[in-house]
């Protein structure tokens, strides 16, 4: 095992080494790529002037926002469309007419409508995000064992405590597993629309780097926007397997 | 098979009345007509479009760039995906490699490809391949890793040649994981197109939509939007039917 994990680092190493000789040997002078030393040089330089953590923490504020409403709003709909299959059926060419929508192609949407800034950025991680959690949710609650459903209305529990006691419990090792889908298409989403138009984050940082010819500033940002959105999977799927063990495994497996 | 026929007739008259709902709203003027358009204007700028040839235009640019984005992706990705997932020693060197590149929000290249190639074609198409190879690279990869391993003891026992193993035995065994990572690469690949057409100024729907906002024409953009829409459908439908069409041996049985 540790072998292997020394195997892994071997190729990765091995390029940045090569990328590092091959830019000293030839003295490169470039508009669009940098030296692995430059771009440490220029992100250290970023973090220290702040200007990293602020766009960090712009990208993350939109991203985790978006995906808290839209999120939100997929898990209700899951839970109305896998308990009432009636409404789940009167529902569906309306869902399938609307979720292949691109998220992308709102961007100009809300752009008329709310202008440049942080609403616009997460109105559209919502929209994306919606998806996710409503189809796994209706496919969970949809699935529950229908002897939990009896065991509920043998003891006229409410539909309050219904959902609550037995519906979500039942179904959320498969809701977390959308949640982190979701939470890694919030962060794609959000970098997406500030490389595209939104002036704002780390997706803005790494045009504006580009824009000004700084190959190892724009570099940096983009090996920094790799590392948030590895850590941000890991983080997940770590707490996936603490709270849920083998039964959000074997889910996922299916 | 009626009970589903005329559900799904409800289910369409539902859709129906949320149109309708749209066209009361924008009647009433609920929301200013310069950020929501009713369904009518909608349709009368899709029909206008469409017979001026300026829609059908960039509904062709669209499906370009997606379409040759896709293809390079989608060969590329399983030519790479099956030399790495056929060979264990590639694999303990690669793997964890690519596993930190998944979760990379690949929008986050385009800055790198834009310094590279410029605002052309070229730049177009290498983001949509380049983001739309990993779902389809690491389907195969998986799919290649998970082939039974007594499949590959009858090919020694036969003496096949590593391109008749790849061929008659990996590829058809795990042709369901790749043809799942095909679907996953074609929503990557329209978003791509869009974001790209959108920044690049290529002809397409994405510059369409954009172009529609800031001129305020909001019955344009939303025949844009619906049109993406459609392709998006349309596409995720043309996919799903080919894998039913390939993979019928999977539901006989062995």
């Amino acid at each position: 095992m540790t072998s292997d994990r020394l195997k892994g680092f071997v190729v990765p190493v091995l390029v940045l080494l090569a990328l590092e000789a091959g830019a000293r040997i030839t003295h490169m002078k470039s508009d669009s790529l940098a030296a692995p030393s430059e771009i440490v040089m220029a992100f250290g330089e970023a973090v220290a002037d702040g200007s990293l953590l602020q766009a960090t923490r712009d990208t993350l504020v939109s991203a985790f926002a978006g995906l808290a409403i839209g999120g939100l709003i997929g898990l209700l709909l899951g839970i109305a469309l896998g308990m009432i299959p009636v409404l789940d059926r009167m529902m569906e060419v309306t869902v399938e007419a609307i979720r292949p929508i691109p998220s992308v192609a709102l961007l100009p949407i809300a752009l008329i409508a709310m202008g440049f800034g942080y609403r616009m950025e997460i109105v559209i991680v919502a929209f994306a995000c919606v998806w996710p959690l409503l189809i796994f949710t209706r496919a969970a609650v949809a699935g529950i064992e229908p002897r939990l459903i009896e065991v509920a209305q043998a003891l006229r529990l409410s539909t309050d405590a219904r959902v609550t006691k037995i519906v979500i419990p039942a179904a959320l090792p498969r809701i977390f597993i959308a949640f982190r889908l979701a939470a890694g298409v919030a962060l794609i989403v959000a970098v997406t629309v500030e490389i595209t138009i939104n002036p704002l984050g780390l997706g803005a940082a790494i045009m504006t780097a580009q824009q000004a010819l700084r190959p190892d500033l724009m570099l940096a940002y983009l090996v920094w926007i790799g590392i948030v959105g590895f850590v941000l999977n890991a983080a997940l799927v770590f707490a996936q397997q603490r709270l849920f063990g083998r039964a959000a495994m074997v889910e996922e497996a299916r | 098979m009626r009970n589903k026929i005329l559900w799904r007739l409800v289910s369409f008259a539902m859709a129906a009345g949320f149109v309708m709902l749209w066209q009361m709203i924008a009647n009433l003027r609920l929301v200013s007509p310069v950020f929501l358009p009713g369904p009518d204007r909608a349709w009368a700028s899709l029909v206008r479009g469409f017979s001026t040839g300026d829609l059908s235009e960039k509904l062709n640019g669209t499906l370009w760039h997606m379409a040759l984005g896709w293809f390079l992706a989608s060969l590329a990705g399983i030519i790479f995906g099956a030399l790495i997932g056929s060979s264990k020693a590639m694999r303990s060197y690669l793997a964890p490699t690519l596993e930190f590149l998944r979760p990379l929000p690949v929008s986050a290249i385009i800055p790198v490809a834009i310094a590279l190639f410029g605002l052309t074609q070229g730049m177009a198409l290498f983001v949509i391949a380049f983001g739309a190879i990993w779902p389809t690279l690491l389907a195969t990869v998986h799919g290649f890793a998970a082939v039974e391993p007594r499949l590959y003891e009858v090919a020694r026992a036969l003496h096949m040649s590593r391109l008749a193993v790849i061929f008659k035995i990996a590829l058809p065994s795990a042709s369901p994981d790749i043809l799942s990572g095909m679907r996953l690469s074609l929503t990557v690949a329209l978003i791509l197109s869009v974001v790209c057409e959108m920044l690049a100024g290529l002809d397409g729907l994405g510059h369409w939509v954009l172009l529609s906002a800031r001129a305020f024409r909001s019955a344009d953009l939303f025949a844009g939007v619906i049109l993406l829409g459609v392709i998006g459908y349309v596409t995720a439908l043309m996919m799903e039917a080919v894998e039913r069409r390939l993979l019928v041996w999977r539901l006989r049985g062995h």
